[in-house]
């Protein structure tokens, strides 16, 4: 028996989801209501006339879009719920956005392609097997709750991968690297799970 | 650059401190991106996810990269060419 | 060397409100080692599941208070450690503290001066810790408080300052409030501007020591505009406590 020191009346900040909603959180998660702002280095303040997304790597034809030519792609609403590993869990955000299976459609992407390393303006990364891109599991947003994307929370754009750990959803995302072989992004490569889903708790390399 | 998330270094001095075994704050480093010579706790630090980061005050690239897991630490001072501490 | 830093567990012996968000702790430590004015102990909380939360708070109390330290703390309303501070902890409660920590933000009376402190809310608390150990040193470095609060409510160790600044030679507090003012009130009425430190500047000697701490972007402004009003960057030292909330 550990005899390790607790604070007495200390619970922390958790909340119970009540039985109803408990089975769609994940395994040592806690439901909260706000939007926790996490970060990795200043904000990036993108100008839209600036902003490009591109796909490139194991494709055919390398494709770029502007930030007007982004806007006509197809896109939908998209209600779901995320997963941040330093324990928060939110319930039912609303996005909007295109589908990586749309984007994906625009180029012909090479056999030899499993991974994608997703990249940001400011220099994040963060990688993920293709299988989990597509099939209508991944998408990049511009809105949230109905606005505009704000900066703090990853816009203009950002990708979300929703059913996987909220740092694979990569913030200001400007493109996707299409790659063979896994190559371990920003946090990947310390210490955090190649893959991360939450309801395997792998939140760090070795779980 | 005014982004109200940044903190100084020292916040974090006592994590770093879990690494090195004292506490780094007053030691000097070189920024390997631009060559910058400073203090550790002149680093910006970006404490608020899934690890430490402290960028440069002057080129703002990142300098050390610091990770906690329930099992190991990790750190990564690429970033720094070298420190430096008065032994004396 | 510098010694590593380990664990400890402190008891809380005192706990006296500052004002209606802020109260201070005394814990008395069993490893207390000496500290240096401007430097912060990590507090750490365990709950029964394991579940942990830390945070860092300066030390309000002087060095030559042996023994035990003073954190002075916050509530932050939705905030995880602070609330557990001021809602639960009771004298005769235990609290696990590693430090003293920070080696860059400190201020003794060997460093010299004159002194430019500069404070945002209660980034006040390290630059006390200065101003306690100068007046328990006896010393008389020329120093400037120029502190900022939201309203007069807002203000700690305003009794204390005001002793001191009459009493203490050469320790000059300077105050702004921000939102609102009381009848009467005589200090500014403004958020920190160029203007405001040229004027608590101007009544320093020549080429001050500069310490900053509060809110991240009142630090940064200050911080700015110390440097544009001439002090050399490598005399401003600034410690930024985040966002206000």
């Amino acid at each position: 028996m550990t005899d390790r020191f607790t604070s007495r009346g200390f619970f922390g900040r958790r909340r119970d989801a009540g039985s109803e909603r408990a089975d769609r959180i994940p395994p040592g998660q806690y439901l909260t209501d706000g939007f926790p702002v996490l970060s990795a280095g200043p904000t990036p303040q993108v100008p839209l006339d600036r902003w490009e997304f591109t796909i490139d790597g194991l494709v055919s034809e390398p494709v770029r879009w502007s930030w007007e030519q982004f806007q006509a792609l197809p896109s939908r609403d998209w209600t779901v719920d995320i997963s941040c590993v330093t324990k928060w869990t939110k319930l039912d955000t609303v996005w909007h956005g295109v589908s990586v299976d749309d984007l994906l459609a625009a180029v012909e992407v090479d056999p030899k392609a499993r991974f994608v390393t997703a990249h940001s303006f400011g220099g994040y990364t963060t990688n993920l097997p293709l299988t989990d891109l597509v099939n209508n599991q991944a998408f990049v947003a511009y809105l949230y709750d109905g606005a505009p994307l704000e900066s703090a929370h990853g816009g203009p754009a950002r990708l979300v991968v929703p059913h996987l750990y909220f740092w694979k959803s990569a913030k200001w995302v400007r493109g996707m690297h299409l790659i063979e072989n896994d190559q371990p992004g920003f946090w990947e490569s310390l210490g955090y799970h190649n893959r991360g889903d939450p309801w395997r708790e792998e939140r760090y390399s070795g779980d | 650059m005014d982004d109200s998330l940044m903190l100084d270094a020292n916040a974090v001095a006592g994590d770093l401190a879990e690494m090195f075994g004292y506490d780094v704050t007053a030691s000097m480093h070189c920024c390997s991106h631009c060559g910058n010579r400073g203090a550790m706790a002149t680093l910006l630090a970006y404490i608020h996810g899934p690890g430490i980061v402290l960028r440069c005050s002057i080129c703002h690239e990142v300098v050390v990269r610091w990770v906690r897991t329930p099992t190991r630490t990790y750190l990564d001072a690429r970033g720094a060419a070298y420190m430096e501490v008065a032994t004396r | 060397m510098p010694e590593p830093l380990a664990w400890q567990i402190g008891t809380v012996t005192a706990v006296r409100p500052e004002s209606a968000e802020v109260k201070s702790f005394t814990l008395a430590l069993p490893a207390w080692r000496p500290h240096r004015a401007g430097q912060h102990y990590d507090v750490r909380l365990t709950a029964e599941d394991g579940y942990q939360a830390q945070r860092s708070y300066s030390i309000a109390s002087a060095p030559s208070r042996t023994g035990e330290v003073e954190l002075t703390i916050e509530r932050i309303p939705d905030g995880e450690v602070s609330p557990y501070f001021h809602d639960v902890v009771r004298v005769g409660d235990k609290v696990e503290v590693r430090g003293p920590i920070g080696g860059y933000f400190v201020w003794e009376p060997a460093l010299g001066g004159p002194l430019m402190l500069v404070a945002g809310g209660s980034g006040v608390v390290p630059l006390m810790a200065m101003i306690r150990e100068r007046a328990a040193a006896g010393d008389a470095t020329p120093t400037a408080l120029l502190y900022s609060s939201r309203t007069i409510d807002d203000v700690i160790y305003r009794d204390e300052l005001a002793s001191l600044a009459s009493s203490n030679h050469g320790l000059q507090v300077v105050q702004t409030l921000t939102r609102s003012q009381p009848p009467g009130w005589t200090g500014y009425a403004r958020r920190i501007d160029s203007e405001m430190l040229g004027d608590v500047l101007r009544g320093l000697g020549p080429q001050p020591l500069a310490y900053i701490c509060g809110p991240t972007l009142l630090v940064e402004a200050t911080a700015n505009g110390l440097v544009e009003l001439g002090l050399p960057p490598a005399r401003v030292r600034t410690e930024r406590f985040g966002p206000t909330t």
